[in-house]
């Protein structure tokens, strides 16, 4: 085994165990983190499928996830609100939606913006994943830029996602298997013309194949990927708001994805995990030090309200100078 | 014979420069058919239009008999016909040998297969294999292609146009900076290679291309100015004003 898929297990075995450890001893906050984490993380293990493995440098993931949300909270909204039947509450039909939703609004943005390269082709993601946030922002009846309170969880078959323990079950268990479908999808016959074609383009066409309908491929089934996990997002929070989905919220997908190490399975769980937790950590530093601060200075100081900035070099120290993100720091010595 | 490639007044621009001008040229089945010319004359541009990377101005480009002048690239590819790189174009990331299934993978129709893994899959491996042996690579297969010297990259360029089992195969200066050594292994290659496939032969090195050539035309400012059998073209007195004599 590779040291790269050892560390893959030790961090997937981490979080089976520690959150519902914390949970049953009495920290049910930890829990809370962890489903947030294990969600982000499939969002980042489906971006790395066409950031990563693909060379498509999206700016505009977080659609999906807003996408996805949104396909749980109308059908409940309208199910409380109209009184429509009680499919309007079933999770199947939600995660269809969610799915079906978001690889429409893939392959269509995705056939054009894989026209473009670069530069254009990140603007041109950010732009559409903009134009669904603006679209949501506008359509007051589902609450705006205010949002939208889900008054019920998605009913599953055998789970409750009332219980939090089931819902990061369901989010645990969605993880792993993204991993190991987009797994399976690099090392494929397509996987690797998905590869071949991010390192050289014009070889690959030459060679016979249509890259732009492989690219295609591989963004649909990545913005559907994250469409599921933005059903389930939804779920968590039961309350969503366009800001799900503004360009900040797929630029924290795309940073997970390059500290954890993109081009590789584990990375993209690695990043995410990284990402929250120093986050939670920055808070927590910062806000321990405000009444020190406070006494010294005489005045009130918001100090955990700029847990950005020093999160922020953080980031950019990791992938400025760590070739790889973090799988490549700690896997060092492997190809 | 039949003509596999025929080419009709093609013509390309690019602002003022004329790199193709009025070409017309054909290749029979079987045949290896060496255009030479001096530096600028036109050759790579040719090659990028008949494999359909750049469009020509005007001209048509039969293959097979068939109009392909506004095919796209990768179903020309389709068709029959490869191609190989002055400036060495491989997949530098990957292994040697993933260069090479991956070509052999082209062969077989799409790749629109998401399970099985294809590097398990013995079909590619041993095919790519195989080709590797037959360009002398096959210690370097699992090998970073990054990592391998200028000469073994020029070899793998014809391993991959090997792959693709096209009828006809572009190569754009194989020899492009190899070694004397390694050019006469590049002669060698290409002798054993002459008769099953059909081949376009671009090269500055003017004793191999006598030594592989069935035919030879003489590109000079992106037009044909001469087409004959290696005596010929080498008693042609056009040719040696424009050309040869400029070496001698
Ligand atoms: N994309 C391009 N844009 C502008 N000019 C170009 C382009 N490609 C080629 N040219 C010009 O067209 C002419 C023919 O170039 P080409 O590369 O086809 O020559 P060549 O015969 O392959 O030369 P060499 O022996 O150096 O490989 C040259 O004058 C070159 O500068
Ligand atoms: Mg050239």
């Amino acid at each position: 085994m590779t040291r790269k898929s050892l560390i893959t297990l030790v961090v997937m075995a981490l979080l089976a165990i520690l959150p519902p450890v914390f949970y049953w001893t009495g920290n049910a906050f930890y829990l809370d983190l962890a489903t947030r984490l294990t969600i982000l993380a499939i969002a980042a293990v489906s971006l790395n499928l066409i950031l990563g493995y693909g060379g498509m440098i999206s700016f505009g993931h977080a659609a999906y996830l807003g996408l996805g949300a949104y396909a749980v909270g109308i059908p409940a909204f309208h199910w409380l609100y109209d009184g429509i039947g009680d499919w309007a509450t079933n999770g199947l039909i939600h995660i269809g939606i969610a799915v079906a939703v978001s690889a429409i609004f893939a392959l269509i943005t995705g056939a054009i913006c894989l026209r473009t390269r670069g530069v254009y082709f990140i603007m041109i993601t950010m732009a559409f994943a903009q134009m669904v946030y603006y679209l949501i922002v506008s359509i007051e009846h589902y609450g705006g830029d205010d949002g939208l309170v889900i008054d019920t969880r998605s009913e599953l078959p055998l789970l409750n996602l009332d219980n939090p323990l089931h819902l990061f079950g369901l989010a645990y268990v969605s993880l792993v298997v993204a991993m190991l479908l987009v797994n399976m999808i690099v090392n494929s016959r397509f996987g690797m013309v998905l590869q071949a074609a991010k390192g050289n383009n014009e070889r690959t066409v030459t060679l016979g194949f249509n890259t732009y309908l492989y690219r295609l491929t591989a963004y649909v089934i990545s913005g559907a990927m994250a469409g599921y996990a933005g059903a389930l997002l939804g779920n968590f929070t039961t309350f969503i708001s366009p800001e799900m989905m503004d360009w900040r919220a797929s630029g924290e997908l795309m940073f997970m994805v390059i500290l954890g190490g993109a081009t590789t399975i584990g990375g993209p769980v690695l990043g995410a995990a990284a990402f929250i937790l120093l986050e939670e950590v920055l808070v927590d530093t910062l806000g321990w030090l405000e009444s020190p601060l406070h006494s010294l200075l005489g005045t009130e100081v918001e100090l955990s309200n700029f847990w950005h900035l020093p999160f922020g070099l953080l980031l950019i120290v990791i992938v400025l100078y760590v070739r790889g993100g973090l799988m490549g720091l700690l896997g060092r010595g492997e190809d | 014979m039949a003509a596999l490639l025929e080419i009709k007044g093609l013509n390309k621009s690019f602002g003022g420069i004329k790199a193709t001008d009025d070409l017309t040229l054909s290749v029979e089945t079987g045949e290896l058919h060496a255009v030479i010319g001096p530096n600028g004359a036109g050759k790579t541009t040719l090659i990028s239009q008949l494999c359909g990377l750049q469009r020509p101005d005007s001209g048509t480009v039969l293959f097979k008999g068939g109009d392909i002048t506004l095919v796209p690239p990768h179903r020309r590819a389709r068709l029959g016909m490869t191609r190989s790189y002055q400036i060495t174009s491989l997949i530098m990331e990957m292994s040697v040998i993933d260069n090479i299934a991956l070509a052999v993978q082209a062969r077989e129709g799409h790749s629109f297969r998401f399970v099985a893994p294809a590097r398990g899959d013995r079909q590619l491996r041993d095919r790519a294999m195989d080709l590797l042996r037959r360009v002398g690579l096959e210690e370097k297969a699992e090998m970073r292609t990054v990592a391998l010297s200028h000469g073994e990259h020029r070899h793998m360029e014809i391993a991959i146009a090997l792959a693709s089992e096209a009828d006809l195969m572009l190569l754009d200066e194989p020899m492009a900076g190899l070694g004397a050594e390694e050019t006469r292994a590049m002669v060698d290659l290409l002798n054993g290679i002459k008769r099953q496939h059909t081949i376009l032969l671009i090269e500055h090195d003017m004793d191999a291309v006598f030594a592989l050539a069935d035919r030879i035309s003489v590109l000079v400012y992106g037009h044909i100015i001469a087409t004959g059998t290696p005596e010929e073209i080498r008693g042609n007195e056009a040719v040696q004003h424009a050309y040869l004599g400029e070496e001698a």
